[in-house]
């Protein structure tokens, strides 16, 4: 029920909110760092950002906010700068952090394509980007890894079953997407809505 | 075909498809590819493999390959437009839904369907995980590495960036 790898000091349960939201420009610096760092995908970064490293989430508040961005449309880590930077300083907030995401990487990205369409591909830089991919994937298993342990502590079978019974369904069948979901989600709402009646009555 | 303006043909064509883009950016690409090579030939086939590895590999969220469509298709301006066009839309509804979410509200449902999509979650990354791992780790080193990797920012917290350029170095020596 704590941070997950936080050491156990100070406050145990206050909601995270910390006495001084970090101002625009902290929040702007924060998203372009975990982004510019995030080869491979930024959400490794922004995790290790916003909960280990800021502490401006709770293991738990990141994963359920994550959640929720992921389940709307479009780039979840995208979703996730606005929701989040919002959460801490309103609209311009979220403006902040979703700019911070983008900017950076964009502009990477775009002189990336001027290179690409002048010179194609290089060897030794497709080996080197081969490496870093591997790595990359190590470290998305660490992040559903740390995800997973305030589930773990908590012995919920029931939960433990639906995130095994997703990750079967696309990872190892590869059932589509829609369908898959088009099912699960009702059933884990039903599912989670008559555990928690069990917990009150 | 019309003479259409190409960055509004952008425009249109990344805003509505992120608002469909259920499942994240991993999700939209077998979309996005079916539009930009073979809808609107505004590139090959093997431009956009590429385009994929190069998002794939650079700093960002990977939805980024649409900066490289843009450009494709009409340089820096077309660039600029394909990002924005497939970012604000959904941006601006999850700020807009999680408001909703989030208002201290009679209701316990939001805080229940929130904890409900938990599992779901983890579950779906799980799964992109094992995806990306084979098509990634398809030697036996390769496969080391990614489990190294996965132990090491699973229990220290070194900063990934230091995994990362490991990964990179050993690439770059021929060993992965």
């Amino acid at each position: 029920m704590s941070t997950d790898s936080a050491p156990a000091t100070q406050e145990p349960e206050i909601p995270v909110t910390p006495a001084a939201p970090p101002g625009l420009l902290a929040l702007f610096l924060a998203f372009a760092r975990m982004s510019l760092a995030g080869f491979g995908g930024v959400l490794v970064f922004a995790r290790h950002a916003i909960v280990d490293q800021h502490r401006w989430m709770t293991a738990d508040e990141f994963n359920e906010t994550f959640a929720l961005c992921h389940f709307l449309p479009g780039p979840n880590i995208v979703n996730l700068s606005m929701v989040f930077g919002s959460r801490l300083r309103g609209i311009a907030g979220g403006v902040a952090a979703f700019t911070g995401l983008l900017l950076p990487p964009t502009l990477i990205m775009t002189v990336l394509a001027i290179i690409y369409a002048r010179f194609g591909d290089v060897e030794v830089l497709r080996r080197i980007l081969a490496g870093i991919s591997c790595a990359a994937v190590g470290l998305l298993i660490a992040v559903v890894f740390r995800m997973m342990t305030p589930l773990l502590k908590r012995i919920d079978v029931v939960v433990l079953i639906l995130m095994l019974g997703v990750f079967v369904a696309i990872g190892i069948l590869r059932l589509p997407l829609q369908a898959v979901l088009l099912i699960a989600i009702p059933l884990s709402i039903g599912l989670t809505y008559v555990m928690r009646r069990k917990v009150a009555a | 075909m019309s003479s259409e303006n190409p960055i509004w043909a952008l425009i249109s064509t990344f805003g509505l498809m992120s608002l469909f883009a259920v499942g994240g950016a991993a999700a939209a690409v077998p979309e996005m590819h079916r539009i930009a090579v073979d809808v609107h030939h505004w590139m090959t086939d093997k431009q956009f493999a590429d385009a994929y590895a190069i998002a794939q590999l650079s700093p960002g969220p990977n939805v980024l390959i649409v900066t490289l469509i843009g450009y494709a298709v009409a340089g820096i301006p077309g660039a600029l437009a394909a990002t924005l066009a497939m970012c604000l839309p959904t941006a601006l509804l999850a700020y807009y839904v999680s408001r909703l979410l989030n208002r201290p509200s009679q209701s316990r449902w939001p805080g229940l369907i929130q904890a409900a999509l938990v599992p779901l979650s983890i579950g779906l990354m799980a799964a992109s995980a094992l995806i990306l791992a084979q098509s990634t780790d398809r030697t036996i080193a390769a496969l080391l590495l990614t489990a190294t990797v996965a132990l090491i920012a699973s229990v220290s917290r070194v900063n990934p960036l230091w995994l990362l350029l490991a990964g990179g170095l050993l690439g770059f020596a021929g060993i992965v």
